[in-house]
Parts: structure tokens; C-alpha cells; sequence
């Protein structure tokens, strides 16, 4: 509701310095024939990012400083004797119930002298504050208004300035996202130091053995926490993967990019970018419902022991969902190779398998590995498909055909249920997702140094 | 200093050539063009070319951009299979023989018919591997040593072996644009072609490397049947003995090159060699 009014409120105030600011622009300009610097579209632009700039300042402002305001008058409002009395959560739920009155809630349950007028000092207290805010933001928006109104003169170089405001919000977005990166790798790194002041990182790193205990059997018995068994099983499902995804998907790129008539291309490529679109959990239950069985099944015909979940299965199944990400990946990086290079080849007589052989791969290489390098981080990252058909048998060993476990299923495992992050039962999986994160933040840097390279060598 | 001193000496050369009446005696066919038309789908690009091309001299076509130069002169390695939607109609023949034939190999015919592009085109191998890279695919070579006398030789007819013979086993893409483009025609040279086509071969080089590929040229018309597409009549006038001036997809005028550029019969010719159309 409050929301509501104070977009309208801005949405209005805009129209109005952009119109302001458009009309005496026009005034300028008609009557004396000025040649004035920029359009009236600018100014416009110019005296409403004034107003607006201010407005959302001090509504950033309120929203930052509000919550904690608003905690510290509930708290005023709370008799000292009632409030020595109370311990945090009679705290809390005195401030709830404080707040479900001013909000005409209402509460359940005797109300206490005070309440009652706490409750609507409260809602006066919000309405006036709210108001106040309301009538700062406006204010001073409208100040911006006028301040840049005065300033609208035929020199003023409005386009300009409405130029290094787009570049500045620009900035702003993408600073939004690396922040957002720096955030969670700030949380995952202080909460693997919480969790190593439980388990020894030699131990964890180095260990051998994974069977950490619930947090419900008691902190006494912490369990062990040992990531080799884990690490084992997400090398060995996405080294699976890229021995399924890596030749089928260089070998569709390749017959793409070469092969294929103008007319196939059209439609093949786009069908094999849709399997790159398909959720991860139908590739997991497609594993499990589908692969295993059919594993299990010819094993028993051959006369091997394989288990319907296993390393085997997860893999093929991810090694499927990569090929587009391969095939995609290269396909680009083949046609980055420039066509004379391909020219040279059959101008000296060279078939086409002896032209992409010889010429083509090798200097597509670099590109390629990079794309290969990007495709491992996705599987070792990858996690719906290995919670499904993987197995979740977090022991140590080499055979894949029996099942396994990996990083992310244990994440999964140790969060789904229990989010009580005090013991290391939970706090493990943020040293599991910082180790993932350390991994895939190296292949792709490996990755992203090796294409650009390339890159600049046919730029 | 010297490479002064050699642009003298092939303008020297090139103006004698172009002189000496005993050069001017007929050479005999290599290539016959009759009828040649080129479609890139549904547009035309050639319009029916016929054209004698003599053996062991330079032929030169020249024309303003996107004339069909470029197309006709990759008709004849049968390049034009390699771009899709191109259709070829007509008929060429090499020593009497229809290179677009259903039984012809055109992997053979593109070792007997070499070609040089307009970018130098290394492949990213080394100096010596980017020579041998021919030899190698054809089985020219039984043993190293036969390899290395081919690669080594034609660095030589290519100019090229005093400059690298130091260093063949670096990076051919890290010659200058000059030598890059010698190491191409050595690379042409090592498949032992009998035809070597050039198209634009010094458009991206500065005038010194261009003054050495022409003089290159010249002294390979001695063995091979050369056609060069050039956009520079200098060019077209100091290395050829032939000409051909293509037009809009037209071959509109052909002949021995003094005759072409001091007494064109052709008002388009006139109007091209004067500087009208361009």
C-alpha cells in the first residue's frame, strides 16, 4: 500500500520535471532561433533524473535506517521493569505482539496495561514517520526540480550529462553482480573458518572416511567429515561425462560447422540447443527411471555386477546434458577460425577430413580445450542428476559401476532437513561449497585465459 | 639497399620482357575457358567467359571490384565447390581436360593447380611444417631427407630460405606480411604444380615486400603457367604478358598486355585503364 503512493507520488513528480524541463527547453529554442545544445528530450531527462536522484536518496535512506528506528521505540515503549524481566525471545514476541496491534491485527490472549498504548503510539509513530519521509523525499525532489530547471539554458550540455548518468547506472548494475559474488564468497569462506573450528582441515581435506553424524545425536559425536571419498566420486562421474560428452559433442560441432548443408544446420543446431535447456531433475529422474535399469539389466546379461545408481549412470546421463554445451561452444570457436586458413588447406589439395584434421582443430585447439576446460566446471558443479542416480555412497573407491557420492549430494544432504547452523553437521557445507567453488573458479579461469588468447590471435 | 637495388633491376627486367619481341612468340594452351558461368544462388556472377591461357607466362585479370575476377580465377582449382549455393556452367579445360568432369579428382587437380590468396594465409605450424604440410598430404616425399630437399628447395624459388633458414622451425604466422606471403607460394611451389593461381597476392603488403612478389613472380613464369588477379594496372602491366579486363561478370576485352594498355580496343577497357571506371 505505502509502496503504492510513494511510486505514484514519483512517477508523477517525473512526468513533471521531464515536462517542466522539455517545455523550457522549447522556449528557448522557438522564439529566438537559439541554436541551443541539446534537444528538449535531454533537458527533460536531465531535470527529472534531478528529481529523482534525491527522492530515492532519502527513500534509501528511510529504508535503511527505518527497521532499526522502528526497534529501538517499540523497545522505548516497553516498561523497564517488563523489559529486565524478559529474555530474547520474550523479547521478541513482546515486540511482535507490540507490532501486530499498531498494524490492527490484533493479538491473541489478555492484553497487558501497556500494550494497548504501545500498540497506537506505535501506529502514530510509523504514519509520522512515513509522512515525514514522504514529504523529505518530495521535498527535496522538487528542490532537484528546480535547481535544474535554473540551470536549462542553451549551452548547458544536458545530453551529455544524461550520458555519464547512463554510464553510471551502467556501472551500478554490473557492480551489483560482482558484489553479489563477493557476498557469497565472503559468507562461504567465514562459515568454512566456523565449521574448521570443528574439524581439523587436515582431516577434512586429507580424510578418508565421510560419515558425519545428525546434529540430533548430540554434539559429543561430530562424526567424520573426510572429502576424498566425495572428491573421488565427483572426478570420476565427470570424468565419465566428458568421455561421453567431449567426442560426441566436438563430433556434432564439427559436422555442423563443415558438413552439414545450410538448410540442416538451421534446423539441427537449435534441436540440440533445446537439450541444453532441459531441467537437470528430468535428466535425474530419466537416469534413474530410465539408464539404470537398462545398466543393471545388461550387466546381468553380460555377466556384470552393475548397480542400477552408480557412478556409471549419473555420468553417461550428465555426459549427455554437456554435448550441447560442447557442441555450442565449438561450433562458435570453429567458426572463429578464419576461412582462408580452411582456403590455404584445399587450395593445396587437401580433403576435407585432411583440412579439419591438420588445419582447422589445430588451430581451433586453444578454443576448444577452453570450451572442454568450461564443460568439466558444469559437472563437477552439476547436482539434480548425481542426487538421483549417482547412488549417495559416500565411500571410497574405484569402480564405477557401483554407486558413489559427490560434493554437491552431500550439500544437499547435510542442509535438507536441518538448518540449525551451529554444529558441523550443516556448517560442513559451507567448507564442501567453498572447496566446489575453489575448483570450478580455477577451471574457468584456466578457461576463460586460454579462449581469450586464442581469441586475440584472429582479431 | 638491396631490396632498392633488386626493384631496379625486375623493372628493368619486366619493361625488357614486355619489349623483347622474342617473348612475345606464341606460347602454346594450357587452359581453355569456353562458356563459363557462375551463380551464387539465385544472383549471376559470370556470364559466360571464354579465355586461352598460355602456358609458362604470366596472365593477368584485372577489373573493378566485384567484376567476377576473383570468381573466374577460382573456377579454374575448382575453389568455388567449397562455398555453398555457387553453380559453375561451361566448360574448362587443363591440357585438354575437363576439370569439372564427374570423374576428375579434385584433390589431384588442386595439386597440379596451386593458389596464392589475397591475406597470406600460414596455417599456425611451423616454417617448415607449413611447406611440407603439401608434400606430406600427397606423398611426394619417400623419406625425411627427400622432405627436407623439397621444403628446402621451394623456400628457395620462393625467395624465402635465406630469410628463415635459421629459424623453420618457428611459427610460420610470425613472419612479417611480406614473408608470409612467400612462405604461401612456397608452400604452393612444394606440391610441384604445373598452374599457380594468384588472387590479389600483394593487396595486403606494403610497396617493398610487393616490389619482391613481383619480382618472384617473374622469375616463376619461367616454369609455371601464372594467373594473377590484380586491382593495380601498374601491377597487372609490369608482371603480366597477358591480360584479360573483366567488367560486371564480363570478359570484355583479352590480349598480350602492351597491346591491351597502350591500345585498347574496348571504350569499357579505354575507360578502366584511363582511370574512368574504378
Amino acid at each position: 500500500m505505502n509502496t503504492f503512493i510513494i511510486a505514484g507520488l514519483l512517477i508523477v513528480l517525473l512526468g513533471l520535471a521531464y515536462q517542466m524541463g522539455w517545455s523550457k527547453s522549447r522556449a528557448l529554442a522557438t522564439p529566438n532561433g537559439l541554436r541551443v545544445h541539446s534537444r528538449g528530450q535531454y533537458h527533460g531527462t536531465l531535470v527529472a533524473l534531478w528529481t529523482l536522484i534525491p527522492a530515492v536518496l532519502v527513500l534509501a535512506v528511510w529504508a535503511f535506517f527505518s527497521p532499526g528506528v522502528t526497534h529501538w521505540y517499540i523497545v522505548s515503549q516497553i516498561p523497564t521493569d517488563v523489559l529486565t524481566s524478559l529474555d530474547q525471545v520474550g523479547l521478541n514476541q513482546q515486540m511482535q505482539r507490540i507490532r501486530d496491534l499498531a498494524s490492527g491485527f490484533g493479538v491473541t490472549g489478555e492484553l497487558r496495561p501497556f500494550e494497548q498504548a504501545a500498540g497506537e503510539n506505535l501506529a502514530r509513530f510509523q504514519l509520522l514517520s512515513f509522512l515525514i519521509m514522504v514529504a523529505a523525499a518530495a521535498g527535496l525532489g522538487i528542490l532537484g526540480l528546480l535547481f535544474a530547471r535554473r540551470r536549462i539554458n542553451a549551452r548547458l550540455r544536458a545530453r551529455n550529462e544524461v550520458e555519464r548518468f547512463i554510464s553510471w547506472a551502467l556501472i551500478a548494475c554490473s557492480a551489483v553482480a560482482i558484489l553479489t559474488t563477493l557476498g557469497i564468497v565472503a559468507s562461504l569462506v567465514t562459515e568454512a573458518f566456523r565449521f574448521f573450528t570443528y574439524v581439523n582441515p587436515l582431516d577434512f581435506f586429507f580424510g578418508t572416511v565421510w560419515a558425519p553424524r545428525f546434529s540430533s545425536t548430540g554434539a559429543g559425536d561430530a562424526g567424520q567429515y573426510g572429502l576424498l571419498p566425495l572428491l573421488a566420486g565427483t572426478l570420476m562421474i565427470s570424468a565419465i561425462a566428458m568421455l561421453v560428452a567431449v567426442p560426441v559433442g566436438l563430433m556434432a560441432a564439427i559436422y555442423l560447422n563443415q558438413y552439414a548443408h545450410a538448410n540442416v544446420r538451421r534446423v539441427v543446431k537449435p534441436i540440440i540447443e533445446v537439450l541444453a535447456g532441459i531441467p537437470t531433475i528430468v535428466y535425474g529422474f530419466f537416469a534413474l527411471v530410465t539408464v539404470g535399469p537398462f545398466l543393471r539389466d545388461f550387466g546381468t546379461a553380460v555377466g556384470l555386477n552393475i548397480s542400477a545408481t552408480s557412478a556409471l549412470t549419473a555420468g553417461l546421463v550428465m555426459g549427455v546434458m554437456i554435448i550441447p554445451f560442447i557442441s555450442s561452444l565449438s561450433d562458435d570457436i570453429l567458426n572463429q577460425v578464419p576461412r582462408t586458413l580452411r582456403d590455404g588447406a584445399y587450395g593445396l589439395g587437401a580433403t576435407q577430413s585432411e583440412t579439419i584434421r591438420n588445419v582447422l582443430l589445430p588451430a581451433a585447439l586453444p578454443g576448444i580445450v577452453g570450451a572442454f576446460l568450461l564443460a568439466v566446471s558444469r559437472a563437477i558443479g552439476e547436482t539434480m542428476i548425481v542426487v538421483l542416480a549417482a547412488g549417495n555412497a559416500p565411500i571410497l573407491r574405484g569402480n564405477p559401476l557401483e554407486p558413489v557420492s559427490t560434493i554437491t549430494v552431500s550439500i544437499v544432504n547435510q542442509l535438507t532437513g536441518d538448518t540449525d547452523f551451529t554444529g558441523p553437521q550443516s556448517l560442513v557445507a559451507f567448507a564442501l561449497g567453498l572447496t566446489l567453488f575453489i575448483m570450478t573458479l580455477c577451471l574457468n579461469i584456466v578457461a576463460l585465459y586460454i579462449v581469450r588468447r586464442f581469441r586475440e590471435q584472429y582479431e | 639497399m638491396d631490396m632498392l637495388a633488386g626493384k631496379v633491376k625486375m623493372t628493368d627486367q619486366t619493361l625488357s620482357a614486355n619489349l623483347d619481341p622474342a617473348d612475345m612468340i606464341d606460347h602454346p594452351i594450357r587452359l581453355t575457358a569456353r562458356d563459363v558461368t557462375v551463380h551464387y544462388g539465385a544472383k549471376q556472377a559470370l556470364h559466360g567467359i571464354s579465355i586461352d591461357i598460355p602456358d609458362r607466362a604470366v596472365t593477368a585479370f584485372i577489373g573493378p571490384s566485384g567484376c567476377g575476377k576473383s570468381t573466374f580465377l577460382r573456377c579454374i582449382n575448382r575453389m568455388n565447390d567449397t562455398i555453398e549455393g555457387a553453380r559453375v556452367g561451361g566448360r574448362i579445360e587443363l591440357d585438354g581436360q575437363d576439370i569439372y568432369a564427374p570423374d576428375l579428382d579434385v584433390v589431384e587437380l588442386r595439386a597440379r593447380v596451386g593458389m596464392v590468396f589475397q591475406k597470406p594465409n600460414p596455417f599456425p605450424k611451423s616454417i617448415y611444417d607449413n611447406v611440407a604440410y603439401g608434400p606430406r598430404i600427397h606423398g611426394l616425399a619417400r623419406n625425411k631427407a627427400d622432405l627436407d630437399e623439397i621444403v628446402i628447395s621451394s623456400l628457395r624459388k620462393a625467395g624465402l630460405f635465406e630469410e628463415v633458414k635459421d629459424r623453420l622451425n618457428e611459427p610460420g604466422t610470425g613472419l612479417s606480411g611480406g614473408q608470409q606471403q612467400r612462405l604461401c607460394i612456397a608452400r604452393a611451389i612444394a606440391v610441384g604444380p604445373e598452374v599457380i593461381l594468384m588472387d590479389e597476392p600483394c593487396s595486403a603488403l606494403d610497396p617493398i615486400a610487393t616490389a619482391i612478389i613481383e619480382e618472384l613472380i617473374d622469375e616463376l613464369r619461367t616454369n609455371y603457367t601464372i594467373v594473377i588477379v590484380t586491382h593495380s594496372m601498374q601491377q597487372a602491366a609490369r608482371v603480366s604478358q597477358k591480360t584479360a579486363f573483366f567488367h560486371l561478370g564480363n570478359l570484355i576485352e583479352q590480349g598480350d598486355t602492351e597491346d591491351i594498355f597502350t591500345n585498347p580496343v574496348n571504350k569499357q577497357t579505354q575507360d578502366y585503364i584511363m582511370g574512368r571506371i574504378g
